[in-house]
């Protein structure tokens, strides 16, 4: 009596899937969404940032000044507003028309022939710290280049006016968007794992079906292998989506494995529809799951995996909490994928793990469902 | 003692859920014969549904057990849910797949065999009538066909015990009729049917009866023989129409009357034993009691007839002459569908308005065109005078609106709910105070204003909804369905106030389902498929419909008659 019927399985799976396809709600949140955080990501968030208005006081017009003054019109990352008159500058850094001003003092190419410390004053718009701290980062990098420039030039063997930082931000092909796009696919199998899981079965128990499921001879095995079973391919085909436009669209270089990925992936879905199964069926409210959807899964995600803030530079207690979500060992695969190459050797402890808390997840949802109401 | 194999054993069953102080249910013991349908009545929140649940072993008993046919409920679920059929209130039904696709799916559930599918869906379609809409959503049907169709989903194991949850509950007479033939239809099968139901003359038609009140088993029997204990206690007279609701409220004064209501130019009693007929009460008539009247009695009888609410209203004068509301020529098309054609009435100041009709034959779009939440393609609606489309705040403030479900806020106080209503109605300072407070000291609300509107019972629920709709004040009250799923205590005392603030001059539109409740009307508008088919007081209806087979039909009777005229006329 107890034997698993493929029979009821495949009626079961049948029904989830014209679902699917019939609600908008689930194409926005499995396709459109992702499509849209892809373009975000990719386009609108930069964690560089290009053409910073910039003014250039030239208090000194000689050649030497002509000559950094052609570095900053030189590169990218400035949209370089040249002037003589210091109060016109100013004002448009106070008008926010500018991000900073560097200043040429009157004895820059003298102190510069001299080869005695050259100062360049540099004013910043500090109400938007991140561009402030670019400019200066941007700045110094130009200063510098025209340092190297001029001394290799035999011009000046000039000790450069200004202390030097690790370039980061300036090495050109490690363009933000490259460690974000990989690692906003996390961010999407999140979504579709757990936010559409909780709210599909939360949905069952709202609108009264599940009562009447319960009390047909569905076995909870075949009623869970069948809601699980479509949103993982749901989930699958989205992340393909994903890697395509990464790849094609966004020119992000693939140096890893695609098996790895794959196996990564199909883990790591498990482990978010684990979570909304229990979530649902703990709720039993499409709104409730949702929020909770959202703040265990959702979150985490975001904040907790490494993909917008660095893990190493949280609070220690907080470092602790990002071992205990799933996102944080997906994301680390999925940024050596996109960017540093895989090997089993170096997935597999992350890979054990998600596969530990997806076990934990689906283990308490399969003893957490019981076909009972109370 | 019916044979274990083919009946239904609940054995001292008792339910205790977390956190509640009371007990669900409380040692019921009972057995559900095969052969003949069961109804489960009581009042809201006896335990029906907890019953019907721990029946289908969706709930465990926390004391006692249930066997159903010879397997428990406990032990042996899979067993038991090969033979059960079971419908949930909401149905169970996907909303978002077609009749067929429904079908299938619970087909494969219930293990129904591909080569028996065609013979058994044959057999479905001719009993629901769903054939020609096999490809619709089952969203989009009607209440009643949602209703079919769940039911014939829950047959599709052919099974062996049928539990029904409320199956009629927001369903039209002609609806409930059918549903009732189809289930009569299955127990002459010989299968085990439980039909719970807070309509009280399905119970009357019922072979046996459970009767729950707080959990406990009041009465077990066919209803006949609770019926034997209001015998020669009903008593029906004839009054004068215009003059019902005051010579009710008398009567109801005294002691030794424990239940009246209104049934046209009728009124209908339950009598205490102890009284007798005085001559000038020789007009008196005493008539079959029914399942209602003795379940009043046996629940201690009704109200005394007073209506704190009415006592405190003083008499409207109302502006814009005697109509509070008219409708002129009302049309509402949606797309190229007409929900509403050229719908004209006008309804006098103190008058009960109803709006009778089948579930989707327009009533809810005339009634939302007259209290302004629709705007109508043709034609106009004027409340106190003020035009719907052309002053709408003004008239909307003449009106007061009691949604269905009763439109709470659920989360917030009893006090909350009551300041929320009174502040959007636009009260302000000392008005709004002392029309808080007595709405608090007429609907006695005191020891509740700091729970939650939405954990009170049915019936402070059910007050509160009126209290919040009226504070204003208004001319006219819309009541849509108010006493849906409600049981005949809870709505005795709602229409005891409804007949007060009428007789102080306060107007009432009224959707409903409830025959009884269409009894309490002035006049009735029968709608079927948008057009106004029949207006009248309950008297003029009934008369429409009489014939010589049939010189005493009630309002349902003509309900159906007047409808399947239309149908006949439609056909030829």
């Amino acid at each position: 009596m107890t034997h698993f019927s493929f029979r009821r399985f495949f009626a079961y799976l049948k029904k989830e899937e014209k679902q699917i396809l019939r609600d908008p709600s689930t194409f926005l949140i499995a396709f459109v969404l992702p499509l849209m955080m892809l373009f975000i990501f990719g386009y609108g968030v930069s964690l560089d940032a290009d053409k910073v208005p910039l003014g250039l006081l030239l208090e000194d017009t000689s050649p030497t000044a002509r000559s950094l003054e052609n570095a900053f019109l030189g590169t990218n990352y400035f949209k370089v507003k040249t002037s003589y008159n210091r109060a016109e500058l100013e004002e448009d850094l106070t008008g926010g028309r500018l991000r900073g001003v560097v200043i040429v003092p009157q004895d820059f190419s003298i102190k510069v022939l001299e080869g005695t410390v050259a100062p360049l004053q540099v004013l910043l718009d500090g109400s938007e710290p991140n561009t402030a701290r670019f400019a200066l980062n941007y700045t110094e990098g130009v200063v510098n280049n025209w340092g190297i420039q001029q001394k290799i030039e035999g011009k000046t063997s000039v000790i450069l006016p200004l202390q030097m930082e690790p370039r980061v931000w300036f090495n050109d092909s490690l363009k933000s968007r490259y460690v974000l796009l990989p690692g906003s696919i996390a961010v999407i199998m999140t979504l579709i794992g757990t936010l559409l899981t909780a709210l599909v079965v939360a949905r069952e128990w709202e609108r009264g079906t599940m009562e009447a499921l319960m009390a047909t001879p569905i076995r909870i095995s075949e009623m869970l292998l069948a809601k699980l079973v479509p949103y993982f391919l749901l989930g699958l085909s989205a992340m393909i989506l994903c890697v395509f436009l990464c790849v094609v669209l966004f020119g992000v270089p693939f140096r890893g494995s695609y098996l790895i990925l794959l196996v990564a992936t199909s883990i790591f879905l498990l482990a978010a529809l684990g979570v909304g199964l229990l979530v649902s069926s703990t709720t039993r409210n499409q709104f409730v799951a949702s929020q909770i959807a959202i703040i265990i899964g959702f979150i985490p995600a975001f904040m907790l995996s490494g993909f917008v803030f660095e893990i190493s530079s949280m609070p220690e207690i907080i470092q602790a909490m990002t071992y205990v979500f799933p996102p944080r060992y997906f994301v680390t695969i999925l940024q050596s994928s996109f960017l540093s190459g895989t090997t089993w050797a170096l997935v597999m402890p992350s890979l054990l793990i998600m596969l530990l808390i997806a076990l934990f997840f689906l283990g308490i949802s399969v003893l957490n469902m019981r076909k009972r109401l109370d | 003692m019916p044979n274990i194999k083919d009946s239904i054993h609940i054995t001292s069953l008792s339910k205790q859920f977390k956190g509640e102080t009371l007990p669900a249910l409380q040692d019921v013991t009972a057995v559900i014969k095969a052969g003949t349908i069961t109804g489960l009545v009581g009042p809201d929140g006896a335990g029906k549904t907890t019953l019907l649940r721990l029946m289908a072993g969706l709930l465990l008993p926390t004391q006692g057990k249930i066997s159903v046919l010879g397997f428990d409920t406990v032990k042996e679920p899979e067993n038991l849910h090969d033979v059960i059929g079971y419908m949930p209130q909401k149905f169970g039904l996907y909303e978002d797949l077609t009749v067929i696709e429904n079908l299938n799916f619970y087909a494969a559930l219930h293990n129904l065999s591909e080569e028996e599918k065609p013979k058994v869906f044959e057999k479905m379609f001719h009993f629901t009538a769903l054939r020609p809409f096999t490809e619709r959503l089952a969203g989009n049907l009607s209440g009643g066909m949602k209703q079919k169709l769940g039911l014939a989903c829950s047959l599709l194991g052919r099974p062996k015990v049928l539990l029904l949850d409320e199956p009629s509950v927001g369903v039209d007479p002609i609806s409930r009729r059918e549903l009732w033939e189809m289930v009569q239809e299955l127990v002459q099968q010989g299968i085990c049917v439980v039909w719970s139901t807070a309509y009280l003359d399905e119970a009357d038609q019922c072979g046996e009866v459970l009767l729950l009140n707080k959990g406990k088993l009041l009465f077990y029997g066919p209803p006949k023989e609770l019926t034997k204990r209001v015998r020669a206690r009903v008593f029906e007279m004839d009054i004068l129409f215009k003059k019902r609701r005051l010579i009710l409220k008398e009567f109801l004064k005294r002691p030794d009357i424990i239940d009246g209501v209104i049934q046209g130019n009728k009124l209908r009693f339950v009598c205490s034993p102890s009284f007798h007929i005085e001559e000038k009460e020789a007009k008196w008539q005493a008539v079959a009691p029914r399942f209602e009247d003795a379940f009043i009695d046996i629940l201690g009888g009704s109200h005394n007839g007073e209506s704190a609410l009415a006592e405190n209203m003083p008499f409207k004068h109302i502006k814009g002459g005697n109509h509070p509301i008219l409708a002129e020529n009302l049309t509402k098309m949606f797309g190229t569908f007409t929900a509403a054609k050229d719908i004209s009435f006008e309804i006098k100041q103190g008058e009960i308005f109803g709006l009778l009709g089948p579930n989707g034959a327009g009533k809810s779009t005339i009634f939302k065109m007259l209290c302004g939440i629709l705007q109508p393609t043709a034609g106009r609606a004027l409340v106190s005078g003020y035009n719907l489309k052309t002053a709408p705040s003004r008239a909307r403030s003449r009106i007061g609106y009691m949604a269905q479900k009763f439109s709470l806020y659920g989360d917030l106080s009893v006090q909350e709910n009551l300041d929320f209503f009174s502040g959007i109605y636009g009260l302000v300072g000392q008005r709004r105070l002392k029309e808080v407070q007595q709405m608090i000291s007429i609907f006695d609300l005191s020891s509740y204003l700091r729970s939650n509107a939405g954990l009170l019972p049915l019936g402070y629920k059910q007050r509160l909804a009126l209290a919040c709709s009226l504070m204003h004040e208004p001319d006219v009250l819309f009541l849509d369905e108010p006493t849906s799923g409600v049981d005949p205590l809870v709505r005795r005392e709602f229409w005891n106030h409804i007949n007060g603030m009428v007789e102080k001059g306060v107007t009432i539109m009224v959707t409903t389902h409830f025959m009884e409740e269409a009894e309490y009307c002035d006049r009735i508008a029968l709608i079927y498929g948008g057009v106004n088919i029949a207006t009248g007081t309950p008297m003029e209806l009934k008369d429409k419909v009489k014939t010589k087979k049939r010189p005493n039909p009630s309002l349902e009777e003509a309900f159906i008659a007047l409808i399947e005229r239309i149908d006949r006329k439609k056909a030829s």
